[in-house]
């Protein structure tokens, strides 16, 4: 692509309405901006980049073109492939789909938020990755089950997770936040890449079971270089199991750029397990929720396994205990924030003329009214008991335990006030 | 009750689970079509077809975390490790998915996925293949441990492994594969010796000797030798490792005051030092005596011509034996 015309682009971030980005006077390039350039060059969407390592040398890569509907512009772009997998997506479906986009982030801002004011102890931030999240998890069926990493808040939101749940484990409140039956999703996987395996191992259950559902399981550009998920492609491709695996690659696992991970397009390491894959614009609702589907037909028409790599971008600090000015360009963010997944959507619906002053006020008042919610479920969510520590970790009497249990319980009765002694161990 | 060796009474428990619960589903590495390594899976995908006896690509991460995603879709896996020394692959996968999910999730979704592990040394083995890594299983809480040591056991206890709603680790002590022993098949599980529960196997009134697996059959040799020299062992088969039934071992203890534990894992940090302590800490002043651990060495598991020095033979159980009684043995003279 050519540069310059690259350059005209972030100019014109699709945050300002559509048309703008003519009118807006760009001034000539100044230093930064040749800076600018460079990193546009080494981040661009082939999903290479990273300033953090130097270019390997003999780096590889097809440099397969990202399915994409909708440009950073704002612009539906037709894709006789992929056009048919989202017919059904028209005004109404568009605009829930930016309400969702908005709400998400939202979400994940005051989340970030609760963090910085002591109501959390920890955030993973999902900031930018909002189009992978919703575009994905709107594909799914309730019986399909998902199987995510921490960051897949959003998929969470979208499968039915009560806000106050998702909050749950990060303000150390429960061990999770959720029965994973209610809503056909696994509470949050914290070893990078381990949930690939369990949803492998769903998706031989629901062959066996002989069920059209199918497993789809997120994780990132650095769990690709775990053993867990290696395997989890060799016994997918081997069963042949209805399975999704999402790859979003958002191009940082914490300091560590993809170019550290691979040498090749993620998608491309499919191919090697006899995987078929797909390489969508992660910051593109729409691209990604068809390639979900064109993944999901497959796996429920027995067809097995399909590898996603949804190429977006980690906008925000790993958690919020990271800091990424430490390892990365402050150019980098930038020019991703030319290709923020929402703005785009907001462009095409000024477009499309629905961007009416009624929808944005009721878009506005969902993110407020989901903003208020989440503050109000997580500050007044119940303190566990001191006793809970016990709870759960077998399903049956357990004598090891059950006496450890009983000792502790006559520890604290010992103070007279088993609320004052629980208070008493805590300040220790 | 029907003549059987250990191998084919674990085969005929595996059979009767496959056959009682459409869910249970067998994993591992050359399971199906040749049965085993050991032969233990013998004819069964053959009876039971391959979606459920399952050859898996070799990957123990991938087998233990596949069954992890079975259960949660409700099925009861029963996954093979071939060797002991091949656990270590899958080490996170039981560490932190199977032992925590149960916790993890409050009770939300059940792990009961039985994992079997032929362990142990005295087959002549290369590197690898003799190992007894249980400690490391019965360090990590959510888990439940058990071994066996009988053929009667082994088919009672695959069993009832399979069908706790916990993920459980059945050690098959495999030098003990060939032998032979009485089974009935037709045991109820549910009068059947639950199983948590020690088993006193020779009763004593000197020492407590406290063994399980493969060293329960030499423990009881010993009980017999020192039988002859006027001592009275009492051999107590652990059965369960985590949680050990110590209300078996304590009562045993008040009565002899003396207590000797052997395994062929090494000694530090071991199932032994557990038991130790424990049992000095519940019944301290019914003890005449330290009490004692008979154990392999703290050594990679040693190269085949050196391994009977390394596992804990009669003699030297006995020696402990001694040493715990104040009879004269190898360590008389040293302090502590």
């Amino acid at each position: 692509m050519n540069i310059v015309s690259r350059v005209t682009n972030i100019r014109g971030n699709g945050a300002r309405a559509a048309g703008s980005r003519r009118d807006h006077k760009s001034p000539t390039l100044r230093s930064h901006d040749v800076k600018r350039v460079r990193a546009i060059v080494s981040t661009d969407e082939t999903g290479k980049g990273g300033s953090g390592a130097g270019a390997p040398a003999g780096s590889a890569g097809t440099g397969r073109n990202l399915i994409q509907l909708i440009t950073p512009d704002g612009e539906r772009v037709s894709h006789p492939e992929f056009d048919p997998w989202v017919k059904d997506i028209g005004d109404e479906q568009l605009c829930s789909l930016y309400e969702d986009l908005t709400a998400i982030r939202r979400i994940d801002v005051e989340a970030t938020a609760l963090q910085r004011q002591g109501e959390l102890g920890l955030w993973p931030p999902l900031l930018g990755q909002e189009a992978a999240q919703v575009g994905s998890a709107r594909a799914l069926r309730h019986d399909d089950f998902v199987f995510s990493s921490y960051r897949e808040n959003g998929v969470a939101y979208c499968r039915g997770v009560d806000l106050t749940d998702i909050l749950k484990v990060w303000r150390g409140n429960a061990s999770s936040g959720w029965d994973p039956y209610t809503v056909n999703m696994a509470t949050p996987q914290i070893i990078i890449g381990a949930q690939t395996l369990h949803a492998t191992g769903y998706a031989m259950g629901i062959q066996n079971d002989g069920a059209d559902s199918a497993a789809v399981t997120y994780f990132g550009d650095g769990a690709t270089s775990e053993g867990d998920v290696n395997e989890a492609l060799v016994f997918a491709a081997s069963f042949q199991v209805p399975l999704v695996f999402f790859c979003s690659n958002n191009h940082w696992a914490i300091s560590e750029p993809v170019r550290l991970q691979s040498h090749v397009q993620i998608a491309d390491r499919a191919s090697g397990f006899g995987i078929p894959s797909l390489r969508v614009d992660g910051n593109d609702v729409l691209a990604v929720m068809a390639a979900t589907r064109v993944a999901l037909d497959r796996a429920r028409r027995g067809g097995g396994p399909t590898f996603i790599e949804a190429v977006t971008y980690r906008m925000g600090p790993h958690t919020t205990a990271d800091d990424p000015t430490r390892y990365r360009d402050a150019n980098e963010l930038e020019d991703w924030a030319a290709k923020d997944p929402i703005d785009r959507v907001k462009t095409l619906l000024d477009r499309k003329g629905l961007l009416t002053e009624q929808f944005r006020q009721h878009v506005r008042d969902r993110a407020d009214a989901v903003a208020r919610e989440l503050r109000a479920g997580c500050i007044g969510m119940p303190e566990p008991e001191a006793m809970d520590v016990f709870k759960h970790v077998y399903s049956a009497p357990n004598s090891w335990l059950d006496r450890q249990e009983d000792h502790y319980a006559r520890y604290l009765a010992s103070f007279g006030d088993p609320a004052g002694a629980t208070s008493q161990e805590g300040a220790r | 009750m029907t003549q059987m060796t250990f191998a084919r009474a674990i085969n005929s428990g595996l059979r009767k689970s496959l056959e009682n619960d459409p869910k249970v589903i067998l994993m591992g590495e050359d399971i199906g079509t040749l049965g085993g390594v050991f032969r233990v899976t013998a004819g069964l995908q053959k009876d039971f077809g391959k979606h459920r006896v399952v050859d898996t690509p070799l990957a123990e991460s991938a087998i233990i975390g596949t069954a992890i995603g079975l259960a949660y879709r409700g099925y009861r896996p029963v996954v093979e490790i071939q060797f002991d020394g091949f656990i270590y692959p899958a080490f996170d996968q039981i560490v932190s998915q199977v032992a925590k999910l149960h916790y993890r999730t409050q009770g939300a979704v059940k792990m009961p996925i039985t994992i079997r592990v032929p362990f142990g040394g005295g087959i002549g083995s290369p590197e690898h293949h003799s190992e007894s890594p249980e400690a490391y299983f019965t360090h990590t809480s959510g888990l439940r441990v058990v071994t066996v040591s009988n053929p009667q056991d082994a088919y009672t206890v695959i069993q009832q492994a399979i069908q706790s709603d916990d993920p459980v680790l059945y050690f098959e002590p495999k030098r003990r594969y060939h032998d032979k022993g009485e089974v009935d098949e037709g045991i109820d599980l549910r009068t059947a010796t639950p199983m948590g529960e020690a088993r006193v196997l020779t009763e004593g009134t000197d020492v407590t000797l406290v063994a399980y697996g493969p060293l329960v059959k030499t423990a009881r040799d010993a009980a017999t030798a020192a039988a002859d020299e006027g001592i009275s062992i009492e051999v107590i088969d652990l059965r369960s490792l985590a949680p050990v039934d110590y209300a078996t071992v304590e009562a045993s203890v008040r009565k002899t005051g003396r207590l000797v534990v052997t395994h062929e894992a090494g000694q530090s940090g071991g199932l032994g030092a557990e038991v130790a302590a424990s049992i000095t800490e519940r019944c301290f002043y019914h003890l005449e005596a330290a009490p004692v651990r008979v154990t392999g060495f703290d050594v990679p598991y040693p190269y085949s011509k050196v391994e009977m020095h390394h596992l804990p033979s009669m003699d030297r159980i006995l020696d402990g034996v001694d040493r715990a009684l104040g009879r004269p043995n190898s360590l008389s003279g040293l302090e502590g």
